[in-house]
């Protein structure tokens, strides 16, 4: 297993699938869909070969590779995952196929560029199989950049009327917090080649300094900051309404799925380790911070008349419990806090596209143009009501699990605090029951009474493709809150040598 | 060879997999899906006997089985295990036996459903959901189950989603049971902080180690959750809203089985409630004050299944006093519970099956002299309210006098109160019941006027709906003194909440006690005799009374949920948006705009005259001259 | 002689320079009062070549010369260009690339 370049090859397929697109000639183009899904289907077996080759009781990072990239800077083009970066991998193999698939229609020739998008979405897999799977921190830091500006396409040319708007808004945000990360970056080499005589950016090189409490708190809030934004925690979370709102939907299933959990795995893989001290100096504030965006997130969410900025609003609260997690500092809390960016990137995935198939049908995301709808759509209310049911963490979807961990967890230390939190899952049951009451309950709205309307006609139960599209969601939605303990297992080594790291450099 | 207690998750995973394979078998399942449903709650059943007699035959009387590990990072771990031992056996048995009745006295009630198999399979959800809850061996398990029914519930109240109230409903009802379950969850996070498990075993042998003030604060959560889900006070008002469902949902859900898993979860955390007094009493307190807010707005409903909804809440309370008076009153509350499911599953089948015969109406002004034309119904019905009341020797007797005795012999100023509490509270339910047992089936046929002679004479429903009914009117009947006799269910009781003591010093007398509960009784009777034997007026009567106007509108509890709640969560809402549009959003926008608007002024400065840029560059250098001079002639 | 009053010379053939390059119109007027500036620039260097005695300024002198014929050339081609487009020598009348 250690002499497969796993990782190389998981970044390089993608690329090499988008270059295939390039070479398409312009009237078969349609040919795009199937490349990009092929190349899709082929890092989702590659990452599955990756989950059964998985050791448990292996080394820290394992399918470990490495390569010259900058030596003057210290720098090497180093791979591997910890168990905490092999779910967030095994988290993107298996959503991008899912999202090629939901969008297949989403890019149609005459109206935008179809080989332009599904390429896009190929660079995006990519860059963020690059950003989990780096163990340096220069080369995280790449990642963690140029994986804007597919997004920034993704959003600004396939989104909705105010797509502009978002997309610089988007782009703005992220980079206010890379360049303050960039900042700390440097500051970390040069720390580094103060205290081991030579540069480096290695990750494993630098959990070795000894940083004084005050510089460490500088360092941590650069990196903290773009963490935040990315996630994001509030205040920093108006973008993401707003760029999840005007992304196509498969777009906001990568963004809020995926991409946003860079933010909280950054908080946990580098901010903890790395600046132990300044970590448990700030942790009340986040603490706090985090319990305040799970109740600010749930009312708003309810506030919200479009359904996709309030699903975008609930993973604001959903990220508040994550934060919660990771910084509670327990093994209990910090593995539930891994198991929720999974999961949570499953169950909003699922509820993302769900309401993309109830936008298809009403070409409409207000939820006043919706009513009653569970009578001509019983198997997508079904649907829609499993994808609900997970993102209030109902016990039997996979959200329980890891909300009870990081809740259990972090319930020693931070008793106020967590019982703030617990009071959040009444709010969840709020907004995901009236959202489901609002847009399936009731009456049929007056538009769609009328049988052989066209407004009736256009809606339809689920369809083949969307079967497709949606069952693998479920069923590991299903799965996973039957039994995690196989994904328990690989997270939480890698989160007890995060917490052991923690607690070397804090020196506490 | 292995024995059935090898294989309990059997009892389980029949009405799980029944329910998964009516949802996902779709319209092809619907002719055959309520038999499958039923099959399977009738195997569940026959396995629950059978694991009862083995149980029987067992001298220690408790089996546990570990199925997987479901959670396990660091010290926490967390199985899906099953625990069997007396108190599950006995729930099993209601739950799967009263479940089966239910179950076959839908395929006739929802014959004309189009939906019939998808409510098959939400019961069927439902009754695996129950029996996860009682079969659990630790709280986590148990909290899963929990909530399980929770969504069930919110399923079936919402089963006739297209229609308004049923959605709201049904929402209402789960968001007020998860107010319980943040009870429930934080009851579980403090015995892992504290005791570093959540197992029944481990909890309950830790119990002696917790401080008197984090015992309490468990206790109090249990209540908490406890409250959500039997609707007790002060988060009843659910409960009556959830009524909107299918009857026999409200039998099974509402009456029978869910809304005592309260009751269940007291007495199975008995050892914690035991280390506490102070919990107990806030038990006894919630128990007694639901018991009487429950009868008193009985008393105002005209709705058949709002009154036995409120009565339901009201025998909750009762089970709740006992399960707070501890000891043996322990066992009272769960025989109380089994007779009721008994009792209350008839009283609620009956109310269907009127409402099956009067076209859904479900106004018992609108009733009257059904027992001639529905003369099975009226027998199981008036069997059912018999045995509510607390006649002797039907099974509300055995079950409800002992309760107010030990209520009686709690000591000092409490005792008094709450025994007070109860016995008003047995005249109360003897007078809202005869109301309606007598505006239903006797006196003028008000219906046939009211519908002006069009509705067709109500007719008897078929035997699929009324033998159920006429079984469970049998448990109503022989349950009590069966459970009661030799102190049975006590001592099977035994090995979970203690031995049940041998002689009581009684502070009253037993007779004492007896004559006067059923004085009270007689007294309810007599007075609700007298006044509805005539009739009552189509509309509410007018009065200025307060009691009763307060009553009416279930004593103001859904006007202060809407002030406290709802008001004032929709007006925290609408600031938080403003705050996150026009605040949060709007600084950023802001920013935005600040830098927009000065680089739009700065921008003038380039005027394509390149004389002018000349000059800037002459003012510039000039500028830089002067500072370096400066510097270095200082 | 002082070599100080070839450096007031050249200041003051330099601030000729750049007063007719702020006030003058004509793009041939503002090129020859750049040469100026830059021929005033050369007198400077030489002059502190000569001071100093050594060549540095002397050196940098005809890379100033080397780099003002370049300038001409295309400064000159850019004003035929416009003049071509434009009728007009006056730099006011090239005026569009503004914000």
């Amino acid at each position: 297993m250690a002499h497969v370049p796993l990782f190389s090859l998981l970044i390089a397929v993608p690329l090499l699938g988008v270059a295939l697109i390039a070479l398409l000639p312009r009237r078969a183009e349609q040919l795009a869909k199937p490349i990009a899904l092929g190349a899709a289907l082929v890092v989702f077996s590659g990452t599955v070969a990756m989950w059964f080759g998985w050791r448990t009781d292996g080394p820290r990072f394992q399918y470990p590779e490495s390569y010259t990239w900058i030596p003057q800077f210290g720098s090497a083009f180093t791979l591997g995952a910890d168990g905490i970066a092999a779910v967030m991998v095994a988290l993107v193999g298996v959503l991008v196929p899912i999202v090629v698939l939901a969008s297949w229609h989403d890019a149609e020739p005459g109206k935008h560029s179809v080989r332009a998008f599904f390429a896009l979405v190929l660079v995006l897999e990519s860059f963020m199989l690059g950003v989990f799977a780096a163990t340096d921190v220069l080369v995280f830091y790449v990642f963690f950049e140029v994986m804007l500006v597919p997004m920034y396409f993704l959003i600004s040319s396939y989104g909705g009327p105010r797509r502009q708007y978002a997309a610089v808004k988007f782009f703005l945000y992220s980079l206010v917090g890379g360049l303050l990360m960039l900042a700390s970056v440097i500051g970390l080499y040069a720390i580094s080649s103060n205290q081991l005589g030579k540069g480096t950016f290695s990750f494993e090189a630098l959990l070795s300094l000894h940083i004084d409490p005050v510089t460490q708190r500088w360092l941590f809030l650069g990196f903290f900051i773009a963490f935040a934004i990315k996630a994001p925690l509030i205040p920093f979370h108006t973008w993401l309404p707003d760029a999840s709102a005007q992304a196509p939907i498969g777009v906001s299933v990568l963004l809020v799925g995926a991409l946003d959990k860079v933010g909280t795995y950054g908080m946990l893989r580098y901010c903890l380790p790395l600046f132990g001290s300044a970590a448990y100096d700030f942790a009340p504030w986040i603490i706090g911070l985090s319990v305040a965006g799970i109740l600010y997130g749930a009312i708003l969410a309810v506030g919200q008349s479009d359904m996709k900025r309030l699903v975008a609003y609930t993973s604001i609260a959903h990220f508040g419990f994550i934060a919660l997690g990771v910084f509670a500092f327990t093994a209990q809390a910090g593995t539930g806090a891994v198991l929720y960016m999974v999961n949570h990137g499953l169950s909003v995935g699922a509820l993302f596209l769900v309401v993309g198939f109830l936008i298809s049908r009403r070409n409409s995301s207000l939820i006043s143009d919706f009513g009653g709808m569970a009578r001509l759509m019983p198997w997508i209310a079904g649907v829609f009501l499993i994808a609900g049911l997970s993102a209030l963490s109902l016990p039997g979807t996979n959200s329980f699990a890891s909300e009870f961990l990081i809740l259990i967890g972090a319930f020693g230390a931070h008793k106020a605090a967590t019982i703030v939190a617990t009071v959040g899952i009444i709010f969840a049951a709020l907004f995901v029951l009236w959202l489901y009451q609002q847009t399936m309950h009731g009456p049929l709205i007056p538009e769609l009474a009328v049988t052989d309307s066209p407004a009736r006609l256009a809606v339809r139960d689920i369809t083949r493709r969307e079967v497709a599209v949606i069952s693998p969601l479920i069923g590991l939605i299903l799965l996973l809150g039957v039994y995690p303990q196989p994904v328990i297992d690989v997270i939480n080594p890698a989160v007890d040598r995060t917490l052991a790291d923690l607690h070397i450099s804090s020196g506490r | 060879m292995s024995s059935i207690l090898d294989v309990l998750w059997l009892l389980i995973a029949l009405p799980l997999g029944s329910a998964v394979v009516l949802l996902l078998a779709g319209r092809r399942a619907d002719r055959w899906g309520h038999y499958l449903g039923c099959a399977t709650v009738a195997a569940s059943f026959v396995l629950g006997v059978l694991a009862f007699l083995a149980l029987q035959a067992r001298t220690d009387r408790s089996v546990e089985e570990t199925l997987f590990r479901f959670l396990g990072v660091g010290s926490l771990k967390v199985d899906i295990g099953l625990l069997y031992d007396p108190l599950s056996a006995v729930f099993v048995l209601l739950i799967t036996g009263v479940g089966l009745l239910i179950h076959v006295y839908s395929i006739g009630y929802m014959a004309h459903d189009s939906a019939r198999r998808r409510f098959f399979a939400y019961l069927n959800l439902f009754v695996a959901a129950m029996l996860l809850l009682v079969l659990a061996n630790n709280f986590v398990v148990v909290y899963i189950g929990w909530e399980g029914v929770g969504l069930a519930s919110y399923l079936l109240i919402a089963f006739w989603y297209y229609k308004p109230a049923a959605a709201s409903a049904a929402k209402k009802a789960f968001l007020m049971n998860r107010v319980g379950d943040v009870g429930l969850a934080l009851a579980i996070f403090l015995m892992f902080a504290n005791l570093g498990t959540t197992s029944y075993s481990g909890v309950f042998a830790g119990v002696g180690n917790l401080s008197s003030v984090t015992a309490t604060t468990v206790g109090i959560l249990l209540l908490l959750g406890a409250c959500g889900k039997s609707g007790q006070f002060p988060l009843q008002a659910w409960l009556p809203d959830a009524m909107e469902g299918p009857t026999p949902v409200s039998a099974l859900i509402h009456a029978a089985t869910m809304v005592t898993a309260g009751v269940y979860l007291i007495v199975r955390a008995s050892p914690i409630f035991n280390a506490s007094p102070t919990a107990q009493l806030m038990v006894c307190i919630v128990g007694a004050v639901t018991l009487l807010i429950g009868c008193i707005i009985g008393c105002a409903k005209d709705d058949i299944k709002r009154v036995l909804a409120y009565s339901t809440m009201s025998q909750i309370g009762y089970m709740f006093l006992a399960a707070g008076l501890g000891g043996p009153a322990y066992a009272l509350a769960i025989l109380h519970l089994l007779t009721h499911g008994f009792f209350k599953a008839g009283l609620f089948l009956g109310a269907g099956s009127v409402m099956h015969g009067m076209k859904d109406q479900t106004d018992i002004r609108r009733f009257g002299g059904l027992a001639r034309v529905m003369p099975a119904t009226a027998i199981t019905f008036g069997l059912g309210y018999l045995a509510i009341i607390g006649l002797p020797p039907l099974s509300g007797f055995f079950s409800k006098d002992p309760i107010i005795q030990h209520a009686f012999d709690r000591p000092g100023w409490s005792g008094w109160a709450f025994g007070g509490a109860a016995l008003l509270g047995a005249g109360l339910t003897a007078f809202y019941m005869t109301r309606l047992m007598v505006l239903t089936f006797f006196g003028r046929r008000r219906w046939a006027a009211a519908s002006g002679g069009q509705l067709p004479e109500p007719k008897e429903s078929p035997w699929v709906m009324t033998a159920p009914m006429g079984a469970l009117a049998v448990g109503s009947v022989a349950a009590g003194f069966l459970l009661s006799n030799a102190d049975a269910l006590s001592n099977w009781l035994a090995p979970v909440v203690g031995a049940p003591v041998e002689s009581v010093a009684h502070k009253l007398e037993p007779l004492t006690v007896t004559w006067s509960v059923l004085g009270a009784v007689m007294l309810g009777v007599v007075i609700a005799a007298a006044m509805f034997a005539r009739g009552t007026a189509r509309s509410e009567p007018v009065t200025a009374n307060p009691i009763v106007l307060a009553a009416r509108r279930n004593l103001y509890a859904d006007v202060i949920n809407e002030a406290v709640f709802v008001r004032l969560g929709a007006w925290a809402m609408r600031v938080l948006v403003f705050v996150d549009s026009r605040g949060v959003d709007g600084t950023i926008n802001g920013l935005a705009a600040v830098c927009g608007g000065t680089s739009a002024r700065l921008r003038r400065l380039q005027t394509g005259f390149v004389r002018s840029y000349s000059l800037t560059m002459l003012v510039g250098v000039v500028a830089v001259i002067l500072a370096f001079s400066l510097a270095v002639f200082r | 002689m002082s070599p100080t009053y070839y450096l007031i010379l050249a200041a003051a053939l330099f601030t000729i320079g750049a007063v007719g390059v702020l006030v003058r119109r004509n793009a041939i007027v503002v090129f020859m009062c750049v040469e100026l500036m830059l021929n005033a620039l050369n007198l400077t260097l030489v002059t502190f070549s000569r001071i100093n005695g050594t060549l540095d300024g002397q050196v940098m002198a005809f890379f100033v010369m080397v780099v003002a014929a370049a300038e001409v050339v295309i400064g000159l081609a850019i004003i035929m260009a416009i003049f071509r487009s434009r009728s007009s020598t006056s730099v006011d009348d090239a005026n569009i690339l503004k914000y």
